[in-house]
């Protein structure tokens, strides 16, 4: 766990150079809040003597949270989705690898659902990089507006968001969304820290390429481009650390990229076809839903047994 | 160099800390007294054919077979027995010991006790099993079973391949090392013998990469001696190689069905050391109460470790005081290597035919960490050789759901290499629970067996 | 608008109803029938399925009770006679009076009459410890002090003291149901006589080891002395494998075995009055006294007639 909190630090600061002040305390609160419930559950619900603050599971679970909210959160909100995370998705269950869904992602589609408002609100960055930053709506929320509006893809991009920005801190969006590169080097992190294993993410980034691609090549006036699915949005810290958590997602390889296919699926048809303009965390928590099946169907090839 | 074969599934790769290699092999003097255990195998307890008081030669007889699957026991030195009586093992549980008290070094008549190398095979095959079987000759790769029974399948099993088990998987042991380097010629003819037995079957001999001067000593020795059918394959290095199943799957690309024997799928594992016992056994007439130990660990410096051929009966604590005591940071002392090997509680316990080490490790080499949750990441899985579910397998042990859980989910198949335990990140002790649930399932399924087979016999009449 | 109301509830209810006709049927169809008096006997059952009377559980104890031919083979320890009589009043049988039984753990090797040799570093349970090896003390028969039978009891009735390092009973809890029983790998705790007002006595060590060997261990141990089978007036002490055992169906309380053992390993619980030991030393010692010395006289009263015997055979 240490080293996904290592992994998520260049992500961390730079969502706080952008942003500002108000990022570090959504952050802050949201690992604090944790970190104090899963104390307080451990200690006086479940009443252990030892608690297991330590595995830094709170933690993890408190960045991420944090960097799935909009930096313009109120702090009761982060709060509120803390407890959620921790109290319900997953100490309910019985604590770390016991949980179902992917606790971060579970609050933040709580929240979503319950203060589609505030969760919803992006004001202009405020932090030291924000001069030449795009201010607004995310892109994936300006697309879906527009397109609703009668403009093309093409229109609506041309206002503003280019690559360069989405990979290098520049965009619109929660912490999570702000720089693709930060992300992708915690990412790579991981990956040489034998962490996690690059499967579940290629088969996410594979599925989506390939679907978004055959899309926007029927009709790139209502389907956007697949390197734009690849970087806006919650996909690339979704796929790379939260598809990835262990308690929620396969054990098999084969059920692995079952499941990455599936996120990557769920998540282009939610952004193309649904009412919301981003899927990632819907995709996953569906995802989760399947793990245990995909456990059953994919066993480890045993030794002298057909 | 082309590309070097293993075992398919799973397996870890530990440091393999072979401390001892440049340590030759020393005889060991005799203590005063030896204690000589009847639970030296797999099997039943052999039983004494000695009383107190009786004057034993070297070599003698002292216990027979008690039962199919038992061996004989061999007095290792020459003196009087003192008693007969139940002593501790090395886990301190109460066995039969024989207690002889040492003078001089008599062997007994028939022996033959020259340095020359007996090349010729034999060509009576039954005498030389029988030759085997007196010398209470037994697996010594861990199992200890007796090597008689497993060199006759009986008449409905064909071998095809002999493979000669010099893997050496675990970490810090060197005694079939030294011996592959020491007594390589010999260690060939015991492989030629049993291929002679075995009906004429090819015979490999596996080795680990990380061995490179025993492959070369043996494939010289192969080269010299000119059996047919002989060869040397080396291995990539990977615990547990040595495994029975795990080589046969390296070496022959097969694997053992669950619930067989290896000779179902053509194949005799016998390890280096036995072939050196075969080959003494049928050419010198020598049975075997002698065998190579190795005094290593992380604890004590190189020029302390050992490699000692001792004398069974040879108490542990006579063994680690020659060699200069317990030292000062040893917090475990295991018999065998540090994956399977066992940990020593009682170190009056004494050496059997099957001991390969005396093992000293450090605390911080030892000790488990705190246990944590299990978050499912799968490491043990990806580790098992078997390709089992240690995770799976744990949860439900706890869960007690024997047939249905742990039966269906293989539970049975198990060889406790500890791979599972080696892997976990959250130092859970999967190992310990497993084995403990692999016990009872192979009680219930035994029981079910009986059963089933109480049922034929009574529908039969 | 209102036609998609309408058409909305008619087809909502004729799906409804279409649904629960076969709802309907596939309960007809898959029905089982069961005995009523099952459910019966399953609603006086304390609900512990605990297991304690060789059953999965509570229900699996009411249907192997309704299908029985009497109550002879069937008992509810957690229940005890009140709720078998309960269940015999349903199906019609008659129960038997059981004493009520209470769980003795039988070691005495506490931290400090026991001294560790070695260090236990697996999975915390007895079960796998004892597959390993004998344990962290020199001794082979005693308690491992993993708490099996603390993790196996549904009542919370026994808890490891951690002075001692050996599980203790809560009597008040404790429902006889046998968990810890089946759970202890080395059979240390037995089911015994919960005895008049609870007063009772037990032999509080299981080691075969002959005396010496006993005592280098655990200086609480049986040393198989025998003093105690040779005190007892009642017969109630079986002694063999070096270990003594009281017998709770003949013993009478007098506590005499408890005062003459050497080491403390007879254990008397649940007496008002401490134990007197010089009063009961002194008791034994008098009846020794007479004992001889009506030995002797009798052996006076004999010896004439035993030369006239060996004088008639010669």
């Amino acid at each position: 766990m240490r080293d996904v909190v290592i992994a998520l630090m260049p992500a961390v600061i730079v969502s706080i150079l952008v942003y500002g002040w108000r990022e570090l305390m959504v952050l802050g609160v949201s690992v604090a809040s944790c970190v104090v419930f899963e104390y307080l559950i451990t200690r006086y619900l479940f009443k252990k003597e030892s608690t297991t603050i330590g595995d830094l599971s709170a933690v993890v679970t408190g960045i991420l949270l944090g960097m799935n909210l909009p930096f313009t959160s109120p702090w009761w909100i982060v709060c509120i989705g803390a407890l959620f995370a921790i109290g319900v998705v997953k100490m309910s269950f019985g604590g770390l690898g016991q949980n179902v869904f992917n606790p971060a992602i579970a609050a933040r589609v709580f929240l979503l659902i319950s203060f589609p408002v505030a969760m919803t609100r992006w004001e202009a960055p405020q932090g030291v990089f924000a001069l030449d930053a795009y201010s607004g709506p995310t892109p994936l929320g300006a697309i879906k507006e527009g397109l609703m509006n009668g403009s093309t893809v093409q229109d609506i991009l041309g206002e503003g968001f280019s690559y360069t920005q989405m990979l290098f801190a520049g965009i619109g969006g929660s912490a999570g969304e702000v720089s693709a590169i930060a992300l992708l080097l915690g990412f790579v992190y991981l990956l040489v820290r034998r962490v996690v294993r690059p499967h579940i993410t290629l088969s996410i980034w594979l599925t989506v390429f390939v679907f978004s691609g055959i899309m926007w090549l029927c009709d790139p006036s209502r389907f956007t481009d697949p390197v734009f699915n690849l970087l806006t949005g919650g996909m690339i810290l979704g796929s790379c650390f939260m598809a990835t958590d262990y308690v929620t997602s396969p054990m098999s390889v084969k059920g692995g990229i079952i499941y990455g296919i599936g996120i990557g699926l769920l998540t282009m048809l939610i952004r193309y076809f649904g009412s919301y303009p981003e899927g990632m965390s819907f995709a996953i928590l569906l995802m989760n839903i399947t793990v245990p099946l995909l456990n059953r169907a994919f066993h480890q090839k045993k030794y002298g047994r057909a | 160099m082309s590309k070097l074969t293993t075992f398919r599934i799973g397996g870890v790769h530990p440091d393999d800390a072979k401390l001892s290699r440049a340590c030759a092999i020393e005889v060991l003097p005799l203590p005063q007294t030896v204690y000589i255990s009847m639970a030296q195998h797999l099997g039943a307890p052999a039983k004494p054919v000695v009383a107190a008081g009786d004057k034993v030669k070297t070599g003698q007889v002292i216990a027979e077979p008690g039962g199919f699957i038992s061996a004989y026991v061999h007095s290792s030195v020459s003196g009087t027995v003192k008693s007969i009586a139940p002593r501790a093992d090395l886990a301190g549980r109460m066995v039969t010991h024989v207690e002889i008290a040492v003078e001089g070094d008599e062997w007994a008549e028939g022996i033959d006790l020259s340095d020359t190398l007996a090349s010729e095979i034999p060509q009576d095959v039954p005498a030389m099993l029988e030759c085997i079987k007196a010398c209470g000759v037994v697996g010594l790769g861990g199992a200890t079973f007796p090597t008689h029974v497993k060199l006759n399948p009986g008449p409905n099993a064909k071998a095809e391949c002999l493979i000669i088990n010099g893997a050496e998987c675990e970490p810090y042991l060197t005694s079939d090392f030294r011996i592959m380097l020491e007594r390589s010629r010999e260690i060939i003819v015991g492989a030629a013998i049993m291929q002679k037995i075995l009906g004429g079957c090819r015979c490999v001999v596996g080795i680990e990469e990380n061995k490179p001067e025993a492959i070369s000593a043996m494939e010289k020795a192969c080269a010299e001696l000119g059996y047919p059918d002989i060869s040397v394959l080396p291995l990539k290095k990977k615990y547990p190689q040595g495994g029975e199943k795990q080589l046969i799957d390296a070496v022959l690309r097969r694997q053992v069905k669950s619930g067989r024997l290896p000779i179902s799928e053509g194949a005799v594992v016998q390890n280096v050391a036995t072939s050196l016992a075969v080959y003494e056994a049928v050419q010198k007439h020598k049975p075997l109460i002698t065998n190579v130990l190795t005094i290593t660990g992380d604890c004590i410096p190189v020029e302390k470790q050992h490699n000692y051929l001792f004398r069974i009966g040879m108490p542990l604590s006579y063994i680690a005081e020659y060699a200069g005591g317990v030292p000062e940071g040893a917090a475990k002392i295991v018999s065998g290597g540090p994956m399977m090997g066992k940990a020593i509680v009682n170190l009056d316990a004494c050496t059997v035919k099957g001991s390969s080490s005396i093992l000293y490790l450090s605390a911080a080499a030892t000790r488990r960490g705190t246990e944590s949750a299990c978050i499912r990441c799968g490491r043990c899985a990806e580790a098992c050789p078997m390709g089992l579910e240690p995770f799976l397998l744990r949860r439900l042990a706890l869960a007690g759901d024997q047939e249905a859980g742990l039966e269906a989910n293989a539970v049975q198949d198990c060889i406790e290499c500890g791979c599972c335990l080696y892997s976990c990140p959250a130092q859970i002790p999967l190992l310990d629970i497993i084995r403990q649930s692999k016990a009872e399932v192979m009680s219930i399924m035994r029981a079910r067996a009986a059963e089933a087979k109480a049922a034929a016999a009574a529908s039969s009449k | 608008m209102s036609g998609i109301i309408i058409w909305t509830i008619v087809i909502l209810t004729v799906l409804g109803l279409l649904l629960a006709l076969v709802l309907f049927f596939v309960a007809k169809k898959f029905r089982v029938e069961e005995d009523p008096r099952i459910d019966e006997v399953e609603a006086v059952m304390p609900g512990a399925n605990c297991g304690g009377c060789g059953f999965a559980g509570c229900r699996a104890f009411a249907e192997a009770a309704v299908k029985a031919p009497n109550l002879d083979s069937h008992f509810c320890p957690v229940g005890g006679n009140e709720v078998m009589a309960k269940v015999a009043g349903i199906l019609g049988y008659e129960v038997k009076q059981k004493a009520p039984m209470v769980a003795a753990v039988r070691c005495n090797g506490s931290c400090e009459a026991r001294p560790r040799t070695n260090e236990y570093d697996g999975y915390r349970s007895c079960k796998v410890m004892a597959a390993l090896y004998t344990g962290e003390t020199g001794c082979s028969y005693g308690c491992l002090g993993c708490g099996d039978c603390v993790a196996a009891c549904r009542f919370g009735a026994i808890a490891m003291n951690p002075k001692t390092g050996l599980p203790e009973v809560d009597e008040s809890k404790c429902t006889a149901c046998g968990a810890c029983v089946k759970a202890c790998p080395k059979n240390i705790i037995e089911l015994r006589n919960a005895g008049p007002r609870g007063m009772r006595m037990y032999v509080s060590c299981m080691s075969r080891e002959k005396g010496p060997a006993a005592k280098k261990v655990c200086s609480a141990a049986c040393v198989g002395c025998g003093v105690c089978a040779k005190v007892c007036t009642h017969d109630a002490i079986v002694f063999g494998n070096n270990l003594a055992y009281i017998d709770f169906t003949k013993c009478r309380l007098c506590r005499e075995c408890e005062a003459m053992c050497p080491t403390g390993a007879i254990h008397g619980v649940n007496f008002p009055k401490p134990l007197d030991v010089e009063g009961i030393k002194a008791r034994v010692a008098e009846r020794r006294k007479k004992a001889q010395e009506a030995a002797k006289a009798a052996a006076a009263n004999l010896e004439p007639k035993k030369k006239e015997e060996e004088k008639t055979d010669e």
